[in-house]
């Protein structure tokens, strides 16, 4: 559906995008992730046919975006950074200005519009000018907007930024529910947020892609081996003694409590609770807790995104 | 063409919705009428050739604060963005706005026909003058529109457009004026493009094609140093 090959895209001597390229199928939902400067949003710029690329190629439905912008850009919703809308305008008016814009037919409008007020909340504001409206609305008319003529593509670029817990969780129900349908890129640097609605993640660094894969491929991949929270009524001295003799795990710390418990906190790179637990019964400890972290999205993106 | 118009519709509303169309309309309108009255009332003269000396250097004011917004807010507030990406040309955007400054343009002038028919009731119109000026007028209004537009698009800032606008008009404007400091032949070319030299020319009734390409093809080197602009998608 989108294929960017090798893209490249400076500001005078800085290049934003270097180099560039994946691929997103019909029906994804694919999250954009790095931090601020990265590229995210230049990447989205050039994707829409905003700005033209430097190098390389960006192909929607195998067409060229700057050779076919017309028709790419009609296959595209797209809700820039901040949310950008004419604040000088009624919620609807701006609706059907952007629907004719659009080349919605005029018939058609008005039908549009309705669905879109109904998709995306907007019953309340419709008659409202833009500049009065909260920023959950007004994200929510970007949305409205980027959607009005019906495409099979979305590009959000932040599309929660500066919202409110609640607010963020109904415009993510919103895309997600939305997304069903479509092929959705949206950036963020919030990583929940692409746990939470997103197919496949790619982390961009200093205009590089640095991962691309589903959360838990990424998890898998790059996380350190996994840790493991061990703890038994026990004395700290025979534990100590008797992990200190396994060679595929490693004790990172340990402390005892006034009630006689003791806690590990062991790294290991296989699962090592089965024979954790083996040991407990051996000797014959009572084991109180038994917990394995693996590493976080948010430590991947550390690692990856962090010089 | 559909939606060019659109965008036109939309700017119109705009200059509409807040005073910026009115303030323009009433200042103009007060302004020629008070040349108008003077000589009418005062000299006795029923004429129009009052409303068209002062139009230009009320135009030379006018069109760049009609028109400094036109990029500099869309680019402030990241709409431009949002133009940009409609499945729609940048020129159709220029000639949107474009067109919108030139139908509110048209109006300022049409509403100084009231003037007109006064003095075609007390006195008698020249009518091959006042065709000319009525057009002269309207080419020199959309020449500094289309150049107010170029300015808007070189920075975010609706002052400094404003302050680039009106430089730009008024060295053209001065352009005529200032011949005589200049060897001649220089001074023939520096009269020919001179915005005000040619209103001149128009303004005597007499329509010369040459008058009237020159203001066109000014307004087409304008919009296309605009796409030239926009082309390179600034920030």
């Amino acid at each position: 559906m989108i294929e960017v090959r090798a893209l490249t895209k400076s500001y005078g001597p800085e290049r934003a995008v270097d180099a560039i390229s994946f691929d997103v199928k019909q029906g994804e939902i694919v999250g954009f992730l790095g931090p601020n400067g990265a590229g995210k949003t230049t990447t989205m710029k050039v994707v829409t046919g905003y700005l033209p690329p430097n190098e390389g190629t960006v192909l929607v439905d195998g067409m060229d975006v700057r050779e076919e912008a017309l028709s790419v850009r009609r296959r595209i919703g797209y809700l820039p950074e901040n949310t950008p809308l004419y604040s000088d305008m009624v919620t609807y008016d701006y609706l059907a200005f952007v629907a004719a814009m659009r080349g919605i037919p005029k018939d058609a409008q008005g039908h549009r519009i309705a669905e879109m007020t109904h998709a995306c909340g907007l019953h309340e504001v419709l008659s409202k000018r833009i500049d009065t409206l909260s920023k959950g609305y007004r994200q929510r008319v970007g949305l409205a907007q980027a959607m009005i003529h019906d495409p099979p593509i979305l590009i959000l670029d932040e599309p929660t930024s500066g919202l409110d817990p609640n607010q963020i969780v109904e415009i993510r129900e919103l895309i997600r529910s939305l997304g069903r349908e479509k092929t959705v890129i949206l950036s963020t640097h919030i990583l929940p947020e692409v746990q939470a609605s997103c197919d496949r993640v790619i982390i961009i660094n200093r205009g590089k892609l640095v991962a691309d894969g589903t959360p838990d491929e990424l998890q898998a991949d790059l996380s350190t081996g996994e840790r493991v929270q061990f703890s038994v009524f026990a004395s700290e001295d025979d534990v100590s003694s008797a992990l200190s003799a396994w060679s595929h795990a490693e004790v990172l710390r340990h402390h005892s409590d006034d009630t006689g418990e003791v806690h590990f906190t062991i790294a290991a790179k296989v699962d090592i609770r089965a024979d954790l637990f083996h040991l407990a019964v051996e000797n014959n400890w009572t084991m109180t807790g038994l917990h394995r972290e693996r590493g976080s999205l948010e430590d991947v993106f550390r690692q990856l995104t962090s010089e | 063409m559909h939606a060019t118009w659109t965008l036109t519709k939309r700017e119109l509303r705009a200059y509409f919705d807040g005073p910026a169309a009115y303030v323009v309309l009433s200042v103009f309108l007060a302004i020629t009428g008070w040349f108008f009255g003077n000589a009418l009332f005062l000299q006795n003269v029923a004429s129009l050739r009052a409303i068209f000396s002062i139009a230009p250097f009320i135009f030379l004011f006018f069109l760049p604060a009609l028109t400094m917004a036109s990029f500099a807010e869309e680019r402030r507030s990241g709409t431009l963005e949002l133009l940009l990406t409609f499945p729609v040309r940048d020129w159709q955007v220029i000639l949107g706005k474009l067109l919108s400054v030139a139908l509110l343009l048209a109006l300022a002038i049409g509403l100084t026909l009231f003037y007109t028919l006064t003095v075609a009731f007390l006195g008698d119109l020249d009518l091959g003058a006042t065709v000319g000026g009525y057009l002269g007028l309207f080419l020199l209004g959309l020449t500094y529109g289309a150049i107010g537009i170029w300015a808007s698009s070189l920075t975010r800032n609706q002052i400094v457009a404003f302050i680039l606008g009106f430089a730009v008009i008024f060295a053209l404007f001065l352009l005529d004026k200032v011949t005589d400091f200049v060897p001649g032949g220089l001074g023939v070319i520096m009269q020919y493009l001179g915005a005000d030299f040619h209103f001149q020319n128009l303004m005597r009734g007499v329509i010369d094609t040459r008058d009237v390409l020159y203001y066109l093809s000014m307004t087409a080197f304008a919009f296309l140093l605009t796409t030239y602009t926009l082309a390179r998608r600034p920030e």
